[in-house]
């Protein structure tokens, strides 16, 4: 089946049997590897993309329901503000340790953030709860997405200075 | 890059290399410089003790780390340790850049390949890279700068003594003349080396790199989605494959509907792998390469094998305990160890307190999933593993291969997290096997329940224990029946237990002996090997004693740990002077036994020494009404010598290690049914997850001794600190891991 997904902005055409989990027509077909594979089940958020700006688990996200759908990856993620302020929170905290889930983090908090400027630990915890981070990073994520928000009030504030 | 090779009958420094090869005779490090390609400076380096390893006569390179600088004074660094999150990428050139004087921002780090030839030991495990390559890598970049050094002052014609350096520049104070280290390299390379044992180091206090926080090198990529770990590997004309083993381990395949899955769309082949009967090499099962992963996997569901599953079918955990329950209330089959003696000091005892621990098997559950991408050809394999020991790998893709090790290739690809479990090289001999017979290069990769199903376990095990207290509370007698698996007296991989752990060695009459249930399940080292579970028994044991003594827990232990003296046991002893020191700063910074908690809430103190490494560790938690359990906070406090090489990877990797510890003890359990598996995914096998996890307060003492490993000695005292929490806010004893919420309810 021929497919065109609108990925980070772009059109791409694919050809895949229609029941491929989008994880893999981006990994394998369009060849962007950020997004990971942990589970095939929805457990860990590993392949965590956003639909239309809305969190999803890409590899229980059939090709055929992408529909024209913006699909935004982590390769992408960085060209938004939020994408960009996280980026920089996770590198000052030093969040990583082997890296794997940290794509499927940030893209979890990216969609947490669009939603919720200012996130106390309970919205943290709701967002990204299904994100495994087997290193556990646990304390450092939960730090970068405060450190992110704050940027964010930060900016706003100068904003309003200026 | 290219490596210099140098062979047993080239001369090297005036030496002969043959001389040098006698490593039992030469204690001697050494060096070589060459002219790199790029015009630069290569430095390299060799220990006598991987001098040894090499076979007298082969043609072998010995060097373990590279230099490069560049005439644009951009200096490369060459990290030779597989990454598995444990920061090595980043810490081992650190150590080369301190010495070497240069700014971090000039430095660039790449990845070597496996070759232990070269490079020696590539090991990521055991804790063990920071106390064996301390030395080392920090001679590599005193002498790398010794001799920039003596080719600036050849140049200026001024005496060695006139000149220092700063930031990647050497500089004559008296004529205020400066060079940086990429216009001296290659007349550098030039000079002789230095003798490695006159080296001069920096002292502590004039570090710039070292003890100072340096965010992980793949960072800024890895936040992007740039980073490239095994699973991301792609090789031109690349085929995907999926690898069906029998459930139960050993299994093996007696027929299957190869032909039908082989017409199933983008399958290119599919195939019986005879395979052995060795748990840690190459295994009968179905291969499906295919055009993509998804397609191969799509035609696993299709495919029907008939098994012959042997003898582990009869196995079950349930079975198992049974067996170890029995062997509980007979005397142990052997002895560990025989202080005093502990059947008659416990008759004669005050008060006796008798107990039966047991903890599960558990899987590494790494989050990316075993693969790896082979291209076998023509008598030579090219391999790109996530593997922390590549070494052991190509000897056994040789074996199994009927290649020469020479002729394989292994690059370490980023590794997505380890734990242990990439230390068997199981997954790279399927890749290697199916890419020879499918005549293609070929990425297989395991599902998450081949993952979970086909794992190394950390291996059960059941304890049998007694303690006996004296009039004045004091631990006078310790019984302990280990119940593990093995055969023939020997155990089992990480099945094993240190008969020096602590309190031997200050309990007057201790006795431990074991028996051996022989199994058919597959074991390996889990983070922190036996000592993830025996910290676990004996640091809530001794807990108990305390409690039944009357004294407070934490005193309890430093009084069992009596003088400072270091008592014989594994690494370099048991040094009881840094456990208590590093009990009595976790007492301080938790503030231990000050303040009131809320009903249901209760500390718990543990101390665990291993892998060189000291932590003792408060754990804080609340237990509800239903039994639910949150851990409010640990604190913890870690002897690793010093420095502290990178003090933001440390406090990350503690507080990793913490975590991963309190993950198995409250979610993880792998059950045998049947001889297999029957946890498959990450519900039913559960990682610890953000809302489980506490905030985590991590101190280190900075002695006097040289630095240690962080990977493995944070987690063992997490259970156990834990477990001892729940007594203190329940009264509850946890005997059973994991956490059973049921008997805590109020």
């Amino acid at each position: 089946m021929q497919y065109t997904l609108h990925v980070n902005g772009r059109a791409r055409k694919v050809d895949v049997d229609s029941d491929t989990p989008l994880l893999w027509v981006l990994r394998d077909v369009i060849d962007l590897k950020g997004t990971k594979f942990g589970c095939g089940a929805g457990l860990c958020g590993a392949c965590t993309v956003h639909l239309d700006g809305a969190p999803a688990r890409s590899c229980v996200t059939a090709i055929s329901n992408v529909g024209t759908a913006a699909v935004t990856t982590i390769e992408g993620i960085g060209n938004t503000p939020i994408g960009a302020r996280l980026q920089k929170a996770w590198l000052d905290v030093d969040v990583v340790q082997c890296g794997y889930c940290q794509p499927g983090q940030i893209m979890s908090a990216a969609a947490l953030l669009a939603q919720t400027k200012t996130p106390s630990d309970e919205d943290i915890n709701r967002a990204m709860n299904g994100n495994i981070c087997r290193c556990g990073t646990y304390p450092r994520i939960r730090e970068a997405i405060k450190q992110a928000a704050k940027a964010d009030l930060g900016a706003a504030a100068t904003k309003k200075g200026a | 890059m290219s490596h210099a090779r140098l062979t047993s009958k080239q001369s090297w420094g005036g030496q002969p290399l043959a001389a040098l090869t006698a490593a039992s005779a030469s204690r001697r490090d050494f060096l070589k410089v060459s002219a790199s390609a790029g015009g630069g400076l290569l430095l390299s380096f060799a220990l006598p003790d991987l001098v040894a390893a090499a076979a007298p006569d082969t043609e072998t390179t010995i060097f373990n780390a590279y230099v490069r600088i560049a005439p644009d004074n951009i200096v490369t660094i060459m990290s030779k340790n597989p990454e598995i999150g444990q920061g090595i990428k980043t810490m081992l050139p650190m150590l080369i850049a301190e010495e070497l004087d240069v700014d971090w921002s000039q430095v660039r780090i790449e990845q070597t390949l496996a070759d232990s030839a070269i490079y020696g030991r590539q090991v990521a495990g055991g804790s063990m890279a920071t106390p064996l390559e301390w030395d080392p890598m920090r001679k590599v970049g005193a002498a790398a700068r010794q001799m920039l050094v003596a080719a600036a002052a050849r140049r200026w014609k001024v005496a060695v003594s006139e000149c220092d350096t700063v930031s990647g520049k050497v500089r004559h104070q008296a004529s205020g003349r400066a060079l940086s280290y990429g216009a001296l390299a290659a007349a550098a390379a030039k000079l002789p080396v230095p003798n490695l044992d006159r080296v001069k180091l920096k002292d502590a206090k004039d570090y710039k790199i070292i003890g100072h926080s340096v965010p992980g090198v793949d960072g800024p990529k890895m936040v992007k989605g740039e980073t490239l770990f095994g699973i991301d590997t792609v090789v031109p004309g690349m085929l995907y494959a999926v690898f069906e083993k029998c459930p139960v381990f050993g299994g093996k395949v007696v027929e299957a509907n190869i032909d039908a899955v082989g017409k199933m769309p983008g399958v290119r082949s599919a195939f019986v792998v005879q395979g052995g009967t060795d748990l840690t090499g190459l295994m009968p099962g179905v291969a499906i390469v295919a055009e993509s992963w998804w397609q191969a996997e799509k035609a696993r569901q299709k495919l029907q094998v008939k098994w012959n599953e042997g003898a582990t079918r009869a196995q079950s955990s349930d079975g198992f305990t049974r067996q170890a329950v029995a062997f509980g209330s007979k005397t142990p089959a052997a002895s560990l160890r025989n202080d005093g003696d502990a059947a008659a000091a416990l008759k004669s005892a005050a008060r006796v307190v008798e107990a039966a621990y047991h903890y599960p098997f558990i899987a590494h559950a790494t989050l990316e999933p075993m693969n790896c991408t082979a291209r076998v050809q023509g008598g030579r394999a090219e391999i790109w593993a996530p593997t922390q020991n590549p070494e052991p790998g190509r000897q056994l893709v040789a074996k199994t291969l009927g290649l020469d090790p020479k002729n394989i290739t292994i690059h370490m690809t980023l590794v997505g997290g380890g734990f242990g479990r990439r230390l068997m090289n199981d997954y790279m001999v399927e890749a290697a096997w199916i890419s020879k017979a499918a005549g293609a290069p070929v990425k297989l990769l395991w599902n998450r329940a081949d993952d979970i199903q086909h794992d190394f376990y950390r291996p059960a095990g059941w304890h049998f224990l007694k303690g006996g207290l004296d009039q004045d509370g004091r631990l006078v007698a310790w019984q302990q029946h280990f119940v593990s698996f093995g055969d023939n007296g020997r155990f089992a991989s990480s099945a094993n237990l240190d008969a020096s752990t602590f309190p031997a060695g200050r309990v007057p009459n201790l006795s431990i002996g074991y028996s051996l249930i022989p199994f058919g399940i597959p074991t390996g080292p889990l983070r922190a090997p036996g000592d993830n579970a025996l910290a676990f028994v004996f640091q809530s044991f001794i807990d108990e004693m305390a409690h039944a003594a009357g004294e407070d827990p934490l005193q309890f232990q430093i009084d069992l740990l009596g003088n400072d003296e270091t008592l014989a046991g594994r690494g370099e002893g048991f040094n009881t002077g840094r456990a208590r020191a590093v009990l009595e700063k976790v007492r301080e910074v938790s503030g231990w036994g000050k303040g009131d908690l809320p009903p249901r809430a209760g500390r718990g103190v543990a101390v665990y020494y291993s892998h060189l490494g000291y932590f003792a560790e408060v754990a804080e938690v609340a237990v509800a009404n239903d039994g639910r359990l949150k851990i409010n906070k640990v604190w913890a406090v870690g002897d690793i010598g010093s420095p502290v090489i990178n003090p933001t990877a440390a406090e990350n990797m503690a507080q990793g290690g913490i975590l991963d510890g309190c993950g198995e003890a409250l979610n993880q359990k792998i059950t045998i049914e049947n001889g297999r598996v029957v946890q498959a995914n990450f519900d039913t096998f559960a990682p610890l997850r953000l809302t489980q996890a506490p905030p985590v307060e991590v101190h280190f003492l900075k002695t006097d001794h040289s630095p240690t490993g962080l990977g493995e000695p944070p987690l063992p005292p997490a259970i156990p600190a834990l477990c001892n929490a729940i007594f203190a806010a329940t009264g509850k004893r946890i005997r059973t891991l994991p956490i059973d919420p049921e008997p805590l309810k109020a």
